[in-house]
């Protein structure tokens, strides 16, 4: 009797099944590791995809998330450098990524291995400036020519609103300033948390005003 | 008019598991693997140029059934002519259960096979099998139905059952 196409169907809804596995050997201290499952291997092949895309020039975009005494952050590069660093999560960063320089936007830790490691070294009170290519194109006009000012602005000093709008040849353009401030696509690596009140006051921060604390503390800006 | 792509990484995230799905179904698990990173550089290299973005998995399975389609012309032009082809060529020795049956979905023609593996290892409906390869639904359906007929004919009859 031949067999309905419910058994077939049923056979080819279940799928083709996992390949057979040897067993990993038990380890001297008795705990096996846990095996590699489905969803590393799933990343594994991604990642190695996206290292070939990448090869080809495919990835305009690249990004990771890492993790820090402030929390989160989430970091993308383009071949020109360092675009964009986002408090939290990742997924907001990258729609205005991909809507605003391009949607090949994909996770490549790897591009930003160098970063990384200065953050770690930054967090950890060990580097006091970040050597990494900028790609500012997120900013423009007054906005950009004020945050290339921050940038000279040295690990540990603060200035004040007014203070940059003079620097920038526009001593009236205090909330000009302010706005720059809160639009900066790069902070911490472009300190806008070195930025106060004129009088001392901390003013806002994109991050939280308890992030710009602890990182004028970390710089020895602030009193403890 | 400019379309607004999500970002690439929404794709990889929402469809790579069943991408790699369908294709270690389509091709076995290690060839799979290969068509699986050409279908994305494929698509990310086609990405920034699409002109609207109401399919994208849709457009995504297409480039994989593309690769399907390139690779069973490759193991086509590999393939030997030989007076009694070996009973088991087409087994994975990696494969799980079922081997018989995934060996004989991968000797059908690229489009029966894309036809059956969306319909029913992904569960997608007609319209949209038909969209993956590029024809109308009711193609897609006579695909699904030839696929299964030369399973049904060239499983042997106790694996059938």
């Amino acid at each position: 009797m031949i067999s309905d196409d419910g058994d077939l169907v049923a056979r080819l809804r279940r799928g083709p099944g996992s390949p057979a596995r040897p067993a990993p050997r038990v380890p001297a201290n008795g705990r096996m590791p846990d095996p590699p499952g489905p969803e590393d291997e799933l990343d594994a092949l991604v990642a190695a995809a996206l290292a070939r895309a990448d090869a080809d020039d495919l990835v305009d975009v690249a990004w990771a998330v890492q993790d820090t005494p402030i929390g989160p952050l989430t970091l993308a590069a383009t071949a020109e450098g360092l675009v964009r660093v986002g408090f939290g999560g990742e997924d907001r960063v990258l729609d205005e990524l991909a809507s605003e320089v391009s949607p090949r936007v994909v996770r490549l830790p790897a591009r930003l291995d160098g970063l990384r490691h200065q953050l770690d070294e930054y967090f950890g009170g060990r580097r006091r400036h970040f050597e990494v290519p900028l790609d500012r194109r997120l900013s423009h006009g007054y906005r950009r020519q004020v945050l290339e000012a921050l940038s000279e602005v040295p690990y540990g000093e603060t200035v004040s609103y007014k203070d940059l709008a003079v620097r920038t040849g526009n001593p009236g353009a205090s909330r000009a300033v302010g706005s720059a401030m809160a639009t900066n696509p790069i902070p911490i690596v472009v300190p806008c948390h070195r930025v106060l009140r004129s009088g001392g006051a901390l003013g806002g921060y994109g991050g939280g005003v308890d992030v710009k604390a602890w990182l004028l503390r970390l710089e020895g800006a602030l009193a403890l | 008019m400019a379309v607004t792509l999500p970002p690439f990484q929404t794709l990889l995230d929402e469809h790579a598991a069943d991408l790699h799905r369908f294709l270690a179904a389509s091709v076995g698990p290690h060839d799979g693997a290969d068509c699986f990173q050409e279908t994305v550089i494929s698509a990310l290299r086609a990405y920034p140029g699409l002109q609207h973005a109401d399919n994208l998995r849709g457009w995504l399975f297409t480039i994989a059934h593309r690769k399907v389609v390139d690779h069973a012309r490759r193991v086509a032009r590999r393939a030997i002519p030989v007076a009694e082809p070996p009973e088991v060529a087409t087994f994975d020795p990696d494969e799980g259960a079922d081997r018989e049956l995934w060996a004989a979905v991968r000797a059908l023609p690229p489009k029966q096979r894309t036809a059956v593996v969306q319909r029913y290892l992904l569960d997608r409906p007609y319209v949209e099998v038909a969209e993956v390869i590029g024809c109308s639904e009711a193609a897609a359906r006579q695909n699904v139905r030839a696929g299964l007929q030369r399973l049904r004919a060239e499983l042997p009859q106790e694996v059938r059952s």
